[in-house]
């Protein structure tokens, strides 16, 4: 198999048995994110044009940056991202996040995140390009279970 | 079965991933879309020996399973490897059972230690 050369764009998608509603708040609400989401806390209030800040744990360091393009609840939120994990991503270019979430049959919602506008940004597409099926495998087993992955 | 009830099994069942890799052809569709994604069909089938409409049957059954996320992008349908299916099986399994071997190790060292 040859090498995976970071994607400038990059789709992940899941079904959870949960509400949008409740999908809603497990992405954006820092309760939440800091048990599926690398133990980060979430800073923002969500409105057009608010900044976003995704912080490591007990604040020790800013992780991600960005801000508010879109924000729907509980059906859309788009935002941009700039990783600040190490001196050259920060120097990157920002790119974009996309939360996606759709109400299906039987009580499950859809959610796609996309993480697009990556071309200037490859040391970040390397870097999340693990990371959000991580995120994503644990946001479901939270929201189903009650409790955080094992391994988090 | 419908479209939508193979959907809802997807969510229950870890079925629909196994047997979506159970297959020579979709894993190298798989491979394809791991070096690059973003793809056409057109772009898919053309190392393939096989009809267009083969290269879709195995395309739907990967879309169905969540392994293969579509977008569409102006005219065109391009297609991006989506790897949560397979994270989650990892997750839930592979992980559960490594974990039982670290513990028999740690019971092993115990009881080791303890009759020394």
């Amino acid at each position: 198999m040859t090498t995976m050369t970071a994607q400038t764009t990059q789709v992940y998608s899941v079904f959870i048995r949960a509400t949008p509603e409740q999908v809603w708040d497990a992405i954006t609400k820092p309760e939440f994110t800091m048990r599926y989401f690398y133990g980060s806390e979430l800073e923002s209030t969500f409105e057009q044009g608010a900044s976003y800040k995704q912080w490591a744990p007990e604040r020790e360091k800013l992780w991600v940056e960005g801000e508010v393009l879109e924000s729907d609840r509980p059906n859309r939120l788009a935002h941009t991202w700039r990783s600040l994990f190490d001196e050259d991503s920060a120097a990157e270019e920002p790119s974009r996040v996309t939360w996606e979430i759709e109400a299906q049959e039987g009580g499950v919602t859809k959610l796609t995140v996309v993480h697009d506008q990556l071309e200037s940004a490859p040391k970040t597409a390397a870097s999340v390009a693990g990371g959000w099926s991580y995120v994503l495998s644990g946001l479901k087993t939270l929201l189903e279970t009650g409790e955080p992955l094992e391994s988090a | 079965m419908t479209f939508r009830s193979r959907i809802l099994e997807c969510v229950t069942d870890d079925d629909l991933v196994f047997r979506a890799l159970a297959d020579p052809t979709r894993r190298h569709l798989l491979d394809r879309l791991y070096e690059r994604d973003g793809r056409t069909l057109t772009e898919l089938e053309s190392d393939l020996e096989m009809t267009r409409f083969g290269v879709m049957k195995h395309l739907r059954l990967l879309e169905e399973a969540g392994l293969v996320a579509t977008r569409r992008e102006g005219r065109q349908k391009l297609h991006y490897l989506n790897p949560v299916p397979i994270r989650l099986i990892h997750d839930r399994w592979i992980d559960k059972y490594t974990e039982r071997q670290v513990s028999a190790l740690a019971n092993l060292k115990s009881e080791l230690e303890e009759t020394a």
